[in-house]
């Protein structure tokens, strides 16, 4: 026995050519990642924190003021007609519910699958999830009409002692996305009660004591807490994992439950799906790749992590390729002249210039990212995420638009033309996107600072002696 | 971090939960009870310009609905008496009474008594009388037991899931129409629904459920 304790028992190291790339650099320990990501939400806001939000506020005040008028005036303010009942609406509605997938796929997919390096972006990416179904459940809404009338879309007993129609796909859209918005806020909240507990903990004024420790629920860090914490990560994990498939699944239902050639079609909800990731992780780049260098987290968010994103982007983008591909395939195979023609008229019709700027955007720019030289190139996945998420707005357009304004009647052809209301509203449902984000980043722990310290630990860490960076977003 | 949140602050949240999920269901009953037809509508009874009564003209006198409201079995609507209707009888009958001074204004002048209207279906409701009166729905059904009122008043909720209930199932309130305009006509409740089926089924009734049933 004595001899065998004298041995130590430690694992050899692994060979340099197994060994993993580090997930933080420059072997950052906790007290830098405390300090460091902390300090964003600390102390006063940055420059470039206030220019992007004072034009991002506007634009929130914008959309505010668009749809107050489309409210009081009426729907007519679109550039609707009869033949074109959803546009620019349904468009912006389906582009940012599916933006919202990526934090899902984030923070639950992929713990699932053990892919430790989804945690420098998680917590961002799930704010991004909600504050882009929030953008996204405004448009539904406000397309009503009637907008007084939205409670009709939730089964509520009333005097009329009518129900929602529990057969139709819009009625599943409101659950398939109240679901997930509890979930994903959820999710996004109990992971963040330990990081707010650090705040809480940092905080010098009794107001910033008083909220973070209203939020935190009185964390202590205590073994009890973590094992608790952990249950309840893996059981919202489970719990959204189904949710990325079904929410988008049930948008596309919306069109493929329907009879439109153009919409109705089988391979709706994994197509859906599959652009639903490409946005949602593009939208993640496009965010992030600024905020790394703003916020000096390039120790955090590292060129390997932008790197992995670029390799979904890639997969994601991929797979809406071909399934562009299929839809032509379908529709001729088909042999249904309805179905020929609006694929015909999609891709050679008035709408030309949105189907190939889409196709370019979105199944062509992101084959790039085969290179390594690309996805390791901040300014190249930052340009190509843009590209992606106008390809996806666009997609939708054309799915929506090309298939209705040249419906079985000639006589009532249209071309969809926005007016200023619809631009308006757009750029303000951007601007309140941004607004959140921004708001979220001044004043929430933007990275997940407790699961982040796992992954410092085996990047080779430094466990003492490394001082605190001076505070402030610019850092 | 001592100080900031006192102990019994501990309690707070299940008292918070506790109150929210009583002022929930406190909101939801409210608004059950107070927001919906059975108690904005019923009970309306305005003072009308001439005190009549139903009661003393049907039950004691025993004329029927359609001497005064003329157009229930043919138009949507069942139509009001005009003052000559009236005094076929009270040009002798209470000839000088004070209380048919608006009748006799009106049979001079021509305009009409300023009857105050008590049932109203909203514009977007299409409500036929006819239709229904010809298919054995009683006028009890809407208007409660009018033949014994003093003075009318709105009995019924006549709310979207009151017209609903019998839509759904005309069965439990069909009578023979024979028996339509005696709002006394007591069935056997327990063969209610078979009677109701078999007038259903023989006048091939089947009251529209769609939307665009009664909102065109």
């Amino acid at each position: 026995m004595a001899a065998l304790r004298s041995q130590p028992l430690v694992a050899p190291d692994p060979p340099a050519e197994l060994a993993r790339p580090p997930l933080i650099l420059n072997r950052r320990g906790t007290a830098w990642i405390s300090g460091k990501v902390s300090g964003i939400a600390e102390g006063r806001a940055p420059r470039w924190w206030w220019a992007a939000f004072l034009p991002s506020a506007g634009l929130t005040a914008l959309c505010f003021a668009m749809i107050a008028y489309l409210v009081s005036t009426g729907i007519g303010v679109w550039g609707l007609d009869c033949t074109v009942g959803w546009a620019w609406d349904i468009t912006n509605f389906v582009f940012w519910i599916g933006i919202g997938h990526a934090g899902t796929l984030i923070s639950a997919i992929l713990f699932l699958l053990r892919q430790p390096w989804r945690t420098s972006i998680s917590r961002a990416a799930e704010a991004m999830t909600l504050f882009a179904v929030i953008c996204a459940a405004i448009f539904p809404v406000i397309h009503l009409g009637r907008p007084w009338d939205c409670w009709w879309l939730f089964p509520i007993p009333n005097a009329n002692a009518i129900w929602p129609q529990f057969r139709s796909p819009l009625t599943w859209d409101v659950f398939a996305i109240s679901t997930y918005f509890v979930v994903s806020l959820m999710f996004w909240y109990v992971g963040m009660i330990p990081d707010l507990a650090t705040l809480r903990d940092r905080a010098r004024t009794r107001a910033r004591k008083l909220v973070y420790g209203l939020l935190a629920m009185g964390w202590t860090g205590s073994i009890r807490h973590w094992r608790h914490y952990e249950k309840a990560c893996l059981l919202l994990a489970g719990l959204s994992t189904p949710l990325v498939l079904s929410v988008h699944s049930i948008v596309s239902f919306d069109f493929a439950a329907s009879l439109l050639p153009g919409w109705h079609t089988t391979i709706f909800p994994p197509y859906f799906v599959a652009g639903a990731i490409f946005s949602g992780m593009a939208m993640v780049l496009t965010l992030l790749i600024p905020i790394r260098t703003l916020c000096g987290l390039e120790d955090v968010i590292t060129v390997l992590h932008i790197d992995r994103m670029g390799k979904v982007l890639l997969a994601a983008g991929s797979m809406v390729g071909y399934a562009y591909a299929i839809e032509w395939f379908t529709a001729r195979y088909s042999g249904s002249p309805h179905e020929i023609f609006a694929w015909e008229n999609r891709a050679f019709g008035p709408y030309a210039w949105a189907y190939w700027t889409m196709l370019a955007c979105n199944a062509i720019s992101p084959q790039l990212l085969w290179l390594r030289r690309v996805r390791r190139s901040m300014a190249a996945v930052f340009l190509l995420s843009i590209a992606v998420n106008v390809g996806m707005w666009l997609e939708r357009f054309v799915i929506i638009v090309t298939s209705l304004h040249r419906d079985f009647l000639p006589s009532s052809w249209s071309y969809f033309r926005p007016t200023l209301v619809d631009i308006g509203t757009l750029a303000g449902s951007l601007g309140l996107f941004l607004t959140l984000f921004l708001l979220f980043i001044r004043f929430l722990p933007m990275i997940a600072m407790a699961e982040i310290k796992g992954a410092a630990a085996r990047s080779g860490a430094r466990a003492h002696g490394d001082p605190d960076p001076p505070g402030g977003l610019s850092g | 971090m001592p100080g900031v949140f006192p102990k019994w602050t501990n309690q707070l949240p299940l008292n918070i939960a506790a109150g929210l999920a009583i002022a929930g269901a406190a909101v939801a009953a409210g608004l059950g009870y107070y927001f919906t037809p059975k108690y904005t509508r019923v009970g309306y009874q305005p003072i009308q310009p001439v005190p009549y009564s139903h009661a003393t003209h049907v039950e004691q006198l025993g004329m029927d609905c359609r001497y005064c409201h003329a157009g229930v079995e043919r138009s949507w609507f069942a139509g009001l008496p005009d003052a000559s209707r009236c005094m076929n009888c009270h040009h002798q009958v209470l000839a000088g009474d004070p209380r048919l001074a608006p009748v006799r204004d009106s049979m001079q002048t021509g305009a009409p008594v300023a009857w105050i209207q008590i049932h109203r279906t909203p514009d977007y409701v299409y409500f036929h009388h006819a239709a229904h009166i010809r298919r054995g729905v009683s006028c009890l059904h809407c208007h409660g037991r009018v033949d014994q009122f003093e003075e009318v008043r709105h009995d019924q909720p006549l709310s979207m899931s009151f017209c609903l209930e019998c839509h759904r199932r005309p069965e439990a309130y069909l009578r023979p129409l024979d028996q339509v305009y005696n709002l006394g006509w007591n069935t056997d409740p327990a063969r209610q629904n078979e009677q109701g089926r078999l007038l259903a089924l023989t006048g091939d009734m089947r009251p529209p459920l769609s939307c665009s049933g009664c909102h065109r």
